[in-house]
Formats: structure tokens, C-alpha cells, sequence
């Protein structure tokens, strides 16, 4: 541990509102939920703050709450019970992310909150809540206020939510009836990995048509991105039919659609080479992604 | 049988070996009672840490201590402080224990800082200023060739090596066909659990007790004799419970006992110093990174004619190991097959890159997967199976080696190809593969999905490897190491080795070798703990010895010892009891008993070190692997889905350990073919963190079917032959291979990352 634990300071808030008062109060203490992103820095060397307010205390951060419109997690619900719960089963792409994050061991510490508030640009649940159109609710001294998932991340790991407000939880609208959802995470291995490109696409189909389309990436620029030019190339445009067997190199309908969506692509992206991987790869497999989405939405049975 | 585990079953029996018998160690690890260098409290420690360069060469303007800062209680030293000479002996004794005037290589220890508290001693780390005028730096083997700076001598080579036998002419003009390739490999690190960690004392006899997580005791001792100008009785050095090795700590724990002992040297304080796994991976030794070309005559009916090999290796600032790692690998660049005329050039080079050092295999790893992927290149062109081609050059006993070595006994290449072909279904599986490939593409034309919209191919790859037990040529002549056994006073039989058990079951497997020879059971042998202090000098471990060659004189000790006792008793003993009994009998009658037996040339091995010709090893353990992967043809990503493992180890001492050994080697070799890269910038060492130097996880391991065949070797106790780096050799070629049959696309360079991979099949038009 390179940090020097012995000058670290852990408040412990009795509740929200005494937590929204230390928060606000200076010098500012940082929000601690599961600690794997803020121990990993401490551990380098590299978080240079100190004083921590532990957020484990506080009930209202906690639950995971369905309604008709959609489901309501708290920040601090882990990736584990994300993975097991039952009421989230109508969001398979989520349920993928959180089985997919870490191993095990970090999936029972590792919060949805966190996940956002770290903003990483490879964090593997924000492409899912981006293509979801989820909001986030945020509290502060000041109240409550809830912003749109796509408005948040600002720049590179800088969120529009002010250093003295927390995230409360995260609403995730259900997708329409027979919406095709697809996660797709390339890391570097099968567990314990950082995302060399994330994905998550969700296309809302209404007959044989894809009706709306929601394409987001993690690791493809400096914040995680709705990939909008791509999404405008296949929004309108039917779906690909699946083929009966025995026909084979019949043409795929959507082909030119999702040749257009890839091309796209350059506006909606902008990845760089860094230690995980390069530009160039990531550029073609995030197009490559968008045909798997189409591959399988072409099989997915019509209601 | 369960694939991962060995077949036989825990069993306590008079008889030992070739039996799983409980490690000696294996309880304390599980229950935590063991105690790793960190783990040790010592009264009045102080926490040492290095301050080192940030560039990677350099002139050394200017060190300032930040005179803001509150330096009371903190120890510095420098080179000045040396009372010795200031190299940490080895081979060529070239490098500094701390830097002079000069770096040369990014990490290079500059000055050292000690405080009680370990986070008063990071701060002070922090305070200290080094200005050094960067110098051209060499980082590549390409720079270090074409002289962009002269770093080493007049040509930037540290050593060469040029092998032949034959007439290369002759045997390319036999030949049908002839084959050229280039294969590269980077630097690998050993990612021991346990990062390196030392612990340094002044003794009241004026001289040093120097504790750590090491391989080889007297590698330590030696070195701080000459740091410290100490005679070789003043200093002491033991082994603390090791958290795995893999070469990473034969020489570099001799440069931080250094460190460490120069601190308690001028505070009189004991000094740990534990690096945490940022600095490991930054500072200390990799695997050596090569670049091979090469080129194979062969006939149209598959028989190999002439082979030219030009070998490069990147050894680094520093020579240290790299001259013996090159020789390694120089002299298992053909292979166990037959090739009549071979030229093999090996040339070690300096690059300003932190010295590449000892990593399981030393440098066959390299060689072996060069020369397995033009095995698969020349099959392709002659359209022959590659097992086939294989089994048709594969030596056999009689064959000569291209250092003019011939096989006498113990050759099993032949037959671990056989049984991985067999187990694997080699043709079957092959033909199954492809078929299922072309109905997958048929399918994904048309649009149909399968895989949840997976394009994913299948592959299966073969190879074949050797490797040399012991030390190279004259090495174990030269190191006549020592062995001994005595009795304890409750008269059990004790080994005394400095031989170090490091997660591979040493201690285990000297019990056993004792107690098959005394006929007792092997947890009634005692294992002296490796201390320079208490052990003779029995050699390093390293290089498959350990087993083979001390295990030998441990056999013969224990033989030894049971003739003296039964002489003494005038009639067979018979047990534990018995023996224990006895030996107190003999105790209170003629004292203590000590036997020791020094290595000795087997007959018949002969080696020249001047024309690098003879017997390179006493023998050879071989291998082979079948390895199944599947390519997911978007994503480039490749997922092993099944190993097939033969190795003729001469004999199992321990079952269940010795196919440890192998599958995690293989495992280890896995990750070396597909996943584990260091990516570099200005020099310095950019993954140095768990998250980014990527190893495999369970969840990337395969199943790995482990058949170990016996082929006993004269010399070697009960038969056995080196296990510990065999495994790493194999994998590698078998993935490249499998991943050609998989896409139709041949890598040349590993880890094959999907980015690789990627631009391979970019290049190829797929
Ligand atoms: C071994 C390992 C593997 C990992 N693998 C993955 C992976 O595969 N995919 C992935 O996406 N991530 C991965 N991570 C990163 C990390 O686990 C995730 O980002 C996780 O979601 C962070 O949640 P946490 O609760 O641990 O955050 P913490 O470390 O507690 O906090 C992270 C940041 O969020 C802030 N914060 C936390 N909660 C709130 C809140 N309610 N309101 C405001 N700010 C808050 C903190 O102040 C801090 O800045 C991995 C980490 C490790 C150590």
C-alpha cells in the first residue's frame, strides 16, 4: 500500500441527510461505496485524498424496486445481487454485465453506483444503462434532481454531478415488448478484466421493422457513448429475416443497413491505442458488434 | 479419473516413491501457519526502499535529499557506502549493486532509504531528487544490431554461440523444398505470488544474517562475500517460505539482500525490504525476449535435411544469466529430431532494458516454439500431417543432437507423440474440427445464427519438445554440488540440502527419496531448513536439477546411512521404530552421523566447453502437447478449450506434484502464447500492475489431461529425469498451430492477442 493509511480519515454518516451534511461540509470527504475502484488507486499511490465518507450505513442507497415503467436500483446495490435478482430478468443485458464484471470476489463489493461515479470509460455497466436510457438520481443538501444517463459523463472521468452530492439510485425504463438486447464485453480474458471494448445494443422492433435503436460503447472514447449517426442508419430499416436452412448465400437484408451503421461509426467513436489495446482494433470489432446484434435479433423469435 | 488430477490416491505406505504422500509444508500453507518474509515480526526493523532511475540510460548529474523534508531516523546509503566491491556477483559480475555515475537501464537502483515506519520510509523515497543527463538509449534487439548507441563492447553482443555439425550446403542441395520463417517472443514475468521480499541483520560476529524469498542460498552468500569483502563464514543466509519462483528468484534476491544488508550494515538495524507487485514487475528480471529465423531443407517424403537457425536474444543492461540462457536455448533450437546438418547462431545482445534473467525453460522455450511453428509451416507445404512429419524426424535412441551428442537411453519422443495423437484422436478430431468450421460458415452465410450470433471456428494443434536436465555441459561438473543426511537427536533421518522448496514440492519429494532408501515412511524424514549456516552447498534450484541430480545424492545418502545403522545393529531395520531406535542406539555409541556425497560425472559424459561440443545434458525429458482452441473470427479472441499432454519424465517420484508441475507449466505456457505481454514506454516497464500484465485465471484455464510416461533414465533416482520446466515448452507452438487450423492464418509472434491475430488475418486477405 503505497497510500499512507495511517493519515486516512472515515466518516460515518447516521443516515442520508447526515451523510449530504459531511459531504457538503470541508474539507470534503469522498464518497466510499464497495472501495475497488478508490483502494486500487490507494494502493498505487495515486489517490492523493484522504478523508473517505463510508456510504455502507445508508438504506436509502439500497433495494431494487420494479414498477410498470421500469426498475429502480440503489446505488449501492452490488453487481452480485444485480446478477441474482429475479426482478431483473426483463434486463438480461444488465444481468450479463454484472456476471461479467471482475470475478466474483469483486461482483460482491463492486456497486452499480460506484461503477458510474468512477466514470471510467470502460466501466462495463454504463453502455448497458446508456443503451437503456436509464436516469440517475442524485441528492445533495440542496435536493434532489434526476439527469438522463447520456447527459452525465462530460468529459474524461468528469461527471456533471457536483462534489457534494451522491448518487441515490438509477431508474432503468423496461425495454417495449420483443426488444432484441445484446451486452458484449471484449476484455483481455474471461475473468478479472478491463474492457478493451464494451458494448450493449437494444433494438425496439415494431413488425418487421426496427422501430428504435440504442447503441452504446464503453472504451471507444473518452467517456462511455451512445453511438447516434450509427443508431439514425438503422433506425427505420427492416430487420434482417432469419433464412431457412439449406439457402445458403442468400443475400442478409440488413447488409447494406449495417454496412452503413459501421461506416457511422467514425463520427459516433473516437478510440485510442493504450495498454489494453489499439485504434484500429477497436474500431472494427465495435462495428463487428453491431452485425452480432443483427445476427441475433435476425433469429430471435417474433412475439 | 478426473481430467485435472492425477490417478493416484493419497496413501501412506512403507513404500514412498511414486507414491502422493501428504506434502511436508502442505498443512502449515492451507492453515496459514506459514510464515512468508512479510509475515516475520523482527524487534527495531526498518522498512528499506529503492530509489531508482526513471530513464533508461543515463550520466547521473546530481542526487539532493529534499532539504524541506524531515529526514531524521531515515538511513540512506549509496554506493559509497559498499564496503565491499560494488557488483553483485554471478556470471560475468557486471552489474551494480547500486549505480555510480552512470545508468543503464530505467529501474537501475540508485540510492537506498530506510525508516522504522514503512510510511516515512515511501515519503523519503519521494524526497529524493535525481537529475541524470538521458543518454541515446538501445531498447529493441533491432537498435542493439544496428548500433543506434553502443551500450556493450564494440557490438552491442554480449555473447555468441555458433553450433554445427554436417555440411549445410549438402543439405540444402538434398532438399525438395526449403523453408524460411521468423518467430518472436517478448519478455514474460514470472508473477510468483509472493513478490520479492529480503530481510537483513549485522550478526555480533561482525558479519551478516540475510533471510528472503529465494531459490538458490548460496547464489546470496556468495554475492554478499564480495559485496561485503566478508569471509564465507560470517555470512548466513536462509530461505523464508517462498511464494513461488519460476526462475524470478535465482539472482535477483542477491541484488535486494544487498540492499537490505547495506542498510543494516550502516544502521545496525535489521532492514526488510518487501517490494510491493508495481515495483517486482517493474524492477526485476522478465524472460528473455527472441527473435529467430530460420531456415529447413526437407524431402518430399517429410525427411529433414539441413536446418539453419539464427537466434537473437535480448539479454537486457546487463549480462548477468543471459550468456547460459542463450546457450540454453541454442542448443534445443533443432529440436528432438534427427537433422543431419544444422548450423545454429546465437547471439546475445545488450539492450537498456532492466536485465532479462532465469524464467522456467531459460531460454528453450524460445527456441522450441520458433522451430515447432516452421515444423508446422514445412508440414503445410509438403502437405503432410503434421503429426506425421513429426514422428518421422523424431530422435530416437542411437540419434545424434547437433552438439554431437548420442542418445543412449531414456528417449521418449516418440512415444508422448504417439499418446497425445492417440488420446486426442488426432486425426479424427482434426477432420470432426473441420468439418464442423465449414458448416458453421455455411450456416453464418445464410444468415443463420448460431452461438448467439458467434462466428466462432475450432482448431487443434501438436507439439513436440525436449529439454535438457541440469546444468549445461560441464555446469554440474563445475558445481559439484554436496549433499548430506545426519540423524536428529530422537533419531530421525535428516536431510541437509540447500535445495529450496518454492510451491514445487522439494522437500516432499527429498522425503520420499530418503524414505524409500532407509524403508521408512517419508514424514518420518526431517528436512533442515536451507540455511547457509546448517546445509552444504548442493547447487542452486534451478534448471530440472533439483530432483535429478540432488535428489540422486539425497537416494544415495539415505542408502548410506541405512548400510552404516544395520552394519552398527548387525541385522536389517525394520520401519520407523526400528530405525529410530536403532539410530539412538548408535548416537549414545559412536556419536553423531553424517553422510555426504558429492556429484560425480556419471561415466560416459563428455563436454567441451571450447568447441561447445559433447553431451550438452546428461538426458532429456520430452513432451508433447494437443491443444483445441476456439477463435472467435470477430473478435479475434482466442479461448483454449482443451490440452492433451504427454511427458516422459523418466519416473514420478510424487504423481500428483509432478503432474502439478505440468499442468500449471502448461497453463503458464498458455498464458505466455496468448495473453501475457509487457508493453513498454521510453523504456520503462507501462503494465506493471495485475490489471494490465495479463496472466490467465482459473476462468481461463483449460482442462488439462496430464499422461506422464516413464522412461527411466540410469542416473537419475529411480529413473527420474527433469519435470519442473519441461511443460513450459510445449504449449506455446501447439496454440499458434491450432489457431492456423482454426483461420487458415499462421502467427508468427506470440501472445497471440486478438490484435495480432487480427492484422494476421487482415494481412492474409480473411
Ligand atoms: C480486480 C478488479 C476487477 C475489476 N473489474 C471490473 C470490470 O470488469 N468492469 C468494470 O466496469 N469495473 C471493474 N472494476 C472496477 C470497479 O470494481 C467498478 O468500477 C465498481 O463498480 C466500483 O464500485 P465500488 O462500489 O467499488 O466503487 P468505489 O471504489 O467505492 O468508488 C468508486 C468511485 O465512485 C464514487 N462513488 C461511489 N459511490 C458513489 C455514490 N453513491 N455517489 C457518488 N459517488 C460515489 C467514489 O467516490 C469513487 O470516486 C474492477 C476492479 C477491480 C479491483
Amino acid at each position: 500500500m503505497r497510500a499512507a493509511l495511517s493519515a486516512i480519515e472515515v466518516l460515518r454518516p447516521r443516515g442520508l441527510s447526515h451523510a449530504l451534511e459531511l459531504i457538503a461540509s470541508e474539507p470534503q470527504p469522498v464518497p466510499l461505496a464497495g472501495g475497488t475502484d478508490l483502494f486500487v488507486a490507494l494502493n498505487a499511490g495515486a489517490e492523493p485524498r484522504t478523508r473517505f465518507l463510508d456510504l455502507s450505513p445508508l438504506a436509502a442507497l439500497r433495494g431494487i424496486r420494479s414498477s410498470r415503467e421500469g426498475v429502480t436500483i440503489g446505488s449501492l446495490t452490488t453487481f452480485r445481487e444485480i446478477r441474482e435478482h429475479a426482478g431483473l430478468r426483463h434486463l438480461p443485458a444488465l444481468v450479463a454485465a454484472a456476471a461479467e464484471v471482475g470475478g466474483w470476489q469483486i461482483q460482491n463489493r463492486a456497486t452499480l453506483g460506484g461503477n458510474i461515479a468512477n466514470a471510467s470509460p470502460a466501466g462495463d455497466a454504463l453502455p448497458v444503462l446508456l443503451a437503456h436510457e436509464a436516469r440517475v438520481k442524485i441528492a445533495s443538501v440542496r435536493g434532489e434532481r434526476e439527469i438522463a444517463i447520456d447527459r452525465l459523463f462530460t468529459g474524461y472521468r468528469q461527471l456533471a454531478i457536483e462534489r457534494d452530492e451522491l448518487i441515490v439510485s438509477i431508474h432503468v425504463p423496461w425495454p417495449t415488448r420483443g426488444a432484441v438486447a445484446l451486452f458484449r464485453k471484449v476484455g483481455t480474458r474471461r475473468a478479472q478484466s478491463i474492457s478493451k471494448v464494451v458494448f450493449c445494443g437494444v433494438l425496439h422492433v415494431a413488425g418487421r421493422g426496427m422501430e428504435r435503436v440504442r447503441l452504446a460503447y464503453g472504451s471507444m472514447a473518452p467517456v462511455p457513448v451512445r453511438a447516434r449517426a450509427a443508431e439514425n442508419a438503422l433506425e427505420g430499416s427492416a430487420l434482417p429475416a432469419p433464412q431457412g436452412a439449406g439457402s445458403p448465400g442468400s443475400p442478409d437484408v440488413s447488409e447494406s443497413s449495417a454496412a452503413a451503421a459501421r461506416r457511422a461509426l467514425s463520427k459516433d467513436l473516437a478510440p485510442i491505442d493504450d495498454i489494453r489495446s489499439d485504434r484500429d482494433y477497436r474500431m472494427d470489432i465495435a462495428g463487428r458488434l453491431i452485425e452480432q446484434l443483427l445476427r441475433v435479433a435476425a433469429f430471435s423469435p417474433r412475439r | 479419473m478426473s481430467p485435472r488430477r492425477a490417478k493416484v490416491a493419497v496413501i501412506h505406505a512403507p513404500s514412498s516413491v511414486g507414491v502422493s504422500v501428504h506434502r511436508v509444508e502442505g498443512v502449515d500453507k492451507v492453515t496459514g501457519a506459514a510464515r512468508y518474509l512479510d509475515d516475520l515480526v523482527v524487534p527495531g526493523v526498518l522498512h528499506g526502499r529503492t530509489v531508482r532511475s526513471v530513464v533508461p540510460r543515463g550520466r547521473i548529474r546530481r542526487v539532493t535529499l529534499d532539504p524541506a523534508f524531515d529526514w531524521k531516523g531515515v538511513v540512506v546509503a549509496d554506493h559509497r557506502d559498499i564496503p565491499g566491491e560494488n557488483v553483485v556477483a554471478l556470471i560475468a559480475n557486471d552489474q551494480p549493486l547500486l549505480a555510480v555515475d552512470e545508468v543503464r537501464h530505467a529501474e537501475e537502483p540508485i540510492l537506498l532509504v530506510a525508516h522504522e515506519n514503512p510510511e516515512r520510509a515511501e515519503a523519503a523515497r519521494l524526497a529524493v531528487k535525481v537529475e541524470i543527463e538521458p543518454l541515446e538509449a538501445v531498447l529493441t534487439v533491432e537498435d542493439a544490431l544496428a548500433r543506434r548507441a553502443l551500450v556493450h563492447g564494440d557490438d552491442n553482443v554480449f555473447k555468441e554461440i555458433v553450433i554445427a555439425r554436417g555440411d549445410l550446403e549438402r543439405g540444402f542441395s538434398d532438399a525438395d523444398l526449403v523453408i524460411e520463417g521468423e518467430y518472436r517472443s517478448g519478455h514474460q514475468e514470472q508473477l510468483y505470488i509472493e513478490n520479492n521480499a529480503m530481510l537483513a541483520e549485522r550478526t555480533r560476529d561482525g558479519g551478516l544474517f540475510v533471510r528472503g524469498s529465494l531459490q538458490c542460498p548460496y547464489y546470496v552468500h556468495r554475492a554478499l562475500e564480495r559485496m561485503f569483502a566478508l569471509p564465507a563464514g560470517k555470512v548466513r543466509v536462509l530461505q523464508t517460505v517462498t511464494g513461488g519462483g519460476f526462475g524470478g528468484k535465482e539472482e535477483y534476491p542477491s541484488m535486494i539482500g544487498g540492499h537490505a544488508a547495506l542498510l543494516a550494515w550502516k544502521s545496525g538495524r535489521p532492514v526488510k525490504i518487501v517490494y510491493d507487485r508495481l515495483e517486482d514487475i517493474a524492477a526485476t528480471t522478465k524472460r528473455h525476449p527472441a527473435v529467430s529465423r530460420l531456415r529447413a531443407g526437407v524431402m518430399r517424403d517429410g525427411t529433414l535435411t539441413a536446418l539453419d537457425f539464427d537466434l537473437v536474444m535480448d539479454g537486457g543492461a546487463y549480462e548477468t544469466l543471459t550468456a547460459v540462457v542463450l546457450s540454453r536455448g541454442a542448443i534445443h533450437a533443432a529440436g528432438p529430431y534427427r537433422w543431419p546438418n544444422v548450423r545454429i547462431r546465437a547471439r546475445g545482445v545488450a539492450t537498456n532494458t532492466p536485465p532479462n534473467g532465469a524464467f522456467r525453460g531459460f531460454g528453450a522455450p524460445q527456441t522450441q516454439f520458433a522451430l515447432e511453428c516452421h515444423m508446422d509451416r514445412i508440414a503445410a507445404a509438403l502437405g503432410m500431417d503434421a503429426v506425421e512429419l513429426r514422428h518421422r524426424n523424431a530422435v530416437r535412441i542411437g540419434d545424434v543432437t547437433p552438439t554431437g551428442q548420442v542418445l543412449k537411453e531414456s528417449v521418449g519422443a516418440r512415444q508422448v507423440l504417439e499418446r497425445v495423437a492417440a488420446r486426442s484422436k488426432w486425426s479424427a478430431a482434426r477432420r470432426e474440427i473441420e468439418r464442423a468450421n465449414a458448416a458453421a460458415e455455411v450456416a453464418e452465410r445464410s444468415a443463420r445464427t448460431v452461438n448467439g450470433g458467434r462466428r466462432l471456428r475450432r482448431g487443434l494443434g501438436v507439439s513436440l519438445v525436449y529439454h535438457g536436465a541440469g546444468f549445461t555441459g560441464s555446469g554440474e561438473v563445475r558445481l559439484a554440488s554436496l549433499a548430506a543426511m545426519d540423524l536428529d537427536r530422537d533419531g530421525h533421518p535428516r536431510v541437509r540440502v540447500a535445495n529450496t522448496e518454492i510451491g514445487q514440492g522439494t522437500t516432499t519429494m527429498f522425503a520420499q527419496l530418503a524414505a524409500e532408501a532407509l524403508r521408512v515412511p517419508a514424514e518420518f524424514v526431517r528436512i533442515e531448513d536451507p540455511d547457509t549456516g546448517s546445509v552444504p552447498d548442493s547447487g542452486p534450484t534451478v534448471a530440472s536439477r533439483t530432483c535429478m541430480v540432488v535428489g540422486g545424492l539425497v537416494a544415495e545418502c539415505a542408502t548410506a546411512m541405512r548400510e552404516r545403522l544395520e552394519l552398527f545393529a548387525e541385522r536389517p531395520i525394520k520401519g520407523a521404530n526400528d530405525f529410530a531406535h536403532v539410530a539412538r542406539r548408535y548416537l549414545a555409541a559412536r556419536g553423531a552421523l553424517r553422510i555426504e556425497r558429492r556429484y560425480r560425472r556419471p561415466p560416459g559424459i563428455e563436454w567441451d566447453d571450447a568447441s561447445y561440443r559433447g553431451d550438452a545434458y546428461g538426458v532429456f525429458s520430452y513432451a508433447s502437447c494437443a491443444i483445441e482452441v476456439e477463435v472467435d473470427l470477430d473478435t479475434c479472441e482466442t479461448r483454449v478449450v482443451h490440452v492433451q499432454t504427454a511427458q516422459d519424465i523418466g519416473k514420478a517420484i510424487h504423481p500428483v506434484l509432478a503432474a502439478g508441475q505440468i499442468e500449471g507449466g502448461t497453463l503458464q505456457g498458455l498464458g505466455w502464447a496468448l495473453l501475457e505481454e509487457l508493453r513498454w514506454k521510453e523504456g520503462r516497464v507501462w503494465n506493471h500492475q495485475l490489471t494490465n500484465y495479463i496472466i490467465p485465471t482459473s476462468a481461463d484455464a483449460p482442462p488439462i489431461e496430464v499422461e506422464i510416461v516413464e522412461i527411466p533414465y540410469s542416473h537419475g533416482p529411480h529413473g527420474a529425469k527433469g519435470v519442473g520446466e519441461l511443460p513450459m515448452d510445449a504449449p506455446a507452438p501447439a496454440v499458434v498451430a491450432a489457431i492456423a487450423h482454426a483461420t487458415g492464418v499462421a502467427v508468427s509472434e506470440i501472445p497471440v492477442t486478438p490484435e495480432r491475430l487480427r492484422r494476421a488475418l487482415r494481412e492474409a486477405g480473411r
